[in-house]
């Protein structure tokens, strides 16, 4: 088959089987636990039976309305700017392996892939942002570019570390470098976060949490000062796309942290050559999807934002320097053991 | 430059902020895992207390059309129309009386805000507070209650509170 085509066809599979799923359930769970842990049923008539039909009825409801594109906007780039947010969420589905012959496309330069195109999206923000014609949406965009110019460095050194520690930057072999650990000639098969990488999961974490802009780190949109930050003009289908660009990128970014240090489609006492795990193994990576991906809407209705200052303190003061020790630690770690 | 403003700065509570970032995460976490206090309104009914503000029932028979409720009335949503009537005398030779009888009567729900200056106010006790609640309308000409719906209410007005004796 042409080499495009079948780039093609596997980028939508992987979107609209992996992707469109994932991002409903999560939103989903989104809707339902904000809602309990605010003593609310939340929804409940969509659907039959727990709401739970809602986010499709809400994706409809986004879908009929106005496309809107104010006066004072630069409407090409105004109109560009959700294709590229979403796009660089579909690019980071394409690398994440579910099992280990199920992966769209598993590079070696998985995990470099990775960065290259999660940091596209921020400029899609920054696109959003500028070409708004809106003072919130100008700040917005503004935020955005300095926090995630911010959080992306930390969590670009606590994934060098998961490459030091694996040997590889593909991240079907850092799931095997996982399944396969040994610590001074003993055989521990562990994930990273247990064997070396607990530190390097935090900062991960963390910075993930920035780059999606979710509380605390929730700057660029800030409801009560920014009215929706860059979000602000967008309306119908280009709204919907961000939406669904959001919570997608909440899952694809809970799956490569999954992968990097949870044993993504492993897990201790799994076979990870065995045929049983093509099977096995999405339900595994799924399941820890959706518990980081818990804690991520655990952490949002918990937790109040962080101060534009505080926010930057967090990331140069802080998770920088961690980050910069936890590649020297896990640097000797490797050459003593 | 010393940036007072760090982080770390101490809460409000005088300590630092990290056992408050756990304590609020075991609030929330309680509360996920404790029944939500919504009540599903269409398909349960929660019941009022029984002196709940719900509608105005109004008794005609004690109505003597003086006005007062719609001169009190803040939002000016009670509309009365009235005229005097004569009743024959109740023994022979005597005097023919007169007596305001009530055209109309009605409450305009739309505009009320539910203060109850007019129960209040009405000095021959004609108005009550009854705990119904469930009279919305597709049309908003639909909350204008005339007067046979609000004497209507009176069923629902529950018996008034015994009185306190020392």
């Amino acid at each position: 088959m042409n080499f495009w085509l079948l780039v093609v066809v596997k980028v939508l599979v992987v979107a609209g089987a992996v992707m469109l799923p994932g991002a409903l359930l999560v939103i989903f769970g989104e809707l339902k636990i904000s809602a309990h842990m605010q003593s609310r049923i939340g929804p409940y008539f969509a659907g039959g039976r727990f709401g739970w039909a809602q986010p499709l009825a809400d994706g409809l409801k986004f879908m009929q309305k106005e496309d809107l594109v104010p006066a004072a906007a630069d409407a090409r780039v105004y109109r560009l700017a959700p294709y590229i947010v979403l796009i660089s969420t579909v690019a980071i589905y394409v690398i994440i392996p579910f099992g280990p012959d199920l992966t769209a496309r598993d590079l070696d330069l998985g995990v470099f892939f990775l960065l290259a195109v999660s940091s596209l999206s921020t400029l899609g923000v920054l696109m959003a942002g500028w070409s708004s014609g809106n003072k919130y949406s100008l700040m917005g965009g503004l935020r955005a570019a300095a926090q995630l110019i911010a959080y992306e460095l930390p969590m670009v050194l606590a994934v060098v570390a998961v490459a030091v520690q694996a040997g590889t930057l593909s991240l079907g072999g850092i799931v095997q470098a996982q399944a396969h650990t040994e610590l001074f000639g003993a055989n521990i098969h562990l994930p990273y976060l247990i064997t070396g990488q607990l530190l390097g999961f935090l900062i991960f974490t963390t910075a993930s949490l920035a780059e999606l802009a979710r509380i605390p780190f929730d700057m660029p949109i800030a409801e009560s000062e920014l009215t929706m930050g860059y979000l602000t003009e967008y309306s119908g289908l280009r709204f919907t796309m961000f939406f669904l660009g959001e919570y997608a990128g909440m899952v694809a970014f809970t799956a490569i942290a999954a992968t990097l240090y949870l044993g993504g489609w492993w897990l201790p006492g799994l076979s990870p050559e065995a045929g049983y795990m093509n099977v096995v193994g999405p339900i595994v990576l799924v399941t820890k999807v959706l518990l980081l991906s818990f804690l991520f809407i655990w952490f949002r209705w918990t937790w109040p934002r962080l101060r534009e200052d505080q926010l930057q303190t967090l990331a140069w003061k802080w998770l920088i320097p961690l980050s910069l020790a936890n590649i020297v630690g896990t640097a000797l770690f490797k050459v003593i053991m | 430059m010393t940036d007072t403003r760090t982080s770390d700065r101490p809460g409000p509570g005088g300590g630092s902020i990290i056992p408050g970032i756990f304590k609020g995460m075991k609030l929330t976490l309680k509360a996920l895992l404790t029944k939500p206090v919504t009540v599903n309104y269409p398909l349960e009914r929660e019941t009022p207390v029984p002196r709940a503000r719900g509608v105005i029932a109004l008794d005609t028979e004690a109505c003597t059309v003086c006005m007062l409720c719609a001169r009190e009335c803040p939002d000016w949503c009670i509309y009365i129309e009235g005229h005097k009537e004569h009743v024959p005398p109740a023994t022979e030779g005597g005097r023919v009386r007169t007596r305001a009888t009530l055209d109309r009567f009605d409450i305009d729900y739309a505009l009320c805000m539910y203060c109850g200056i007019c129960v209040e106010v009405c000095p021959f006790d004609a108005l009550f507070w009854s705990p119904e609640y469930e009279y919305s309308e597709h049309d908003i000409s639909g909350m204008l209650h005339p007067m046979e719906r609000l004497t209507d209410w009176l069923e629902s007005v529950p018996d008034p509170p015994t009185l306190e004796t020392s």
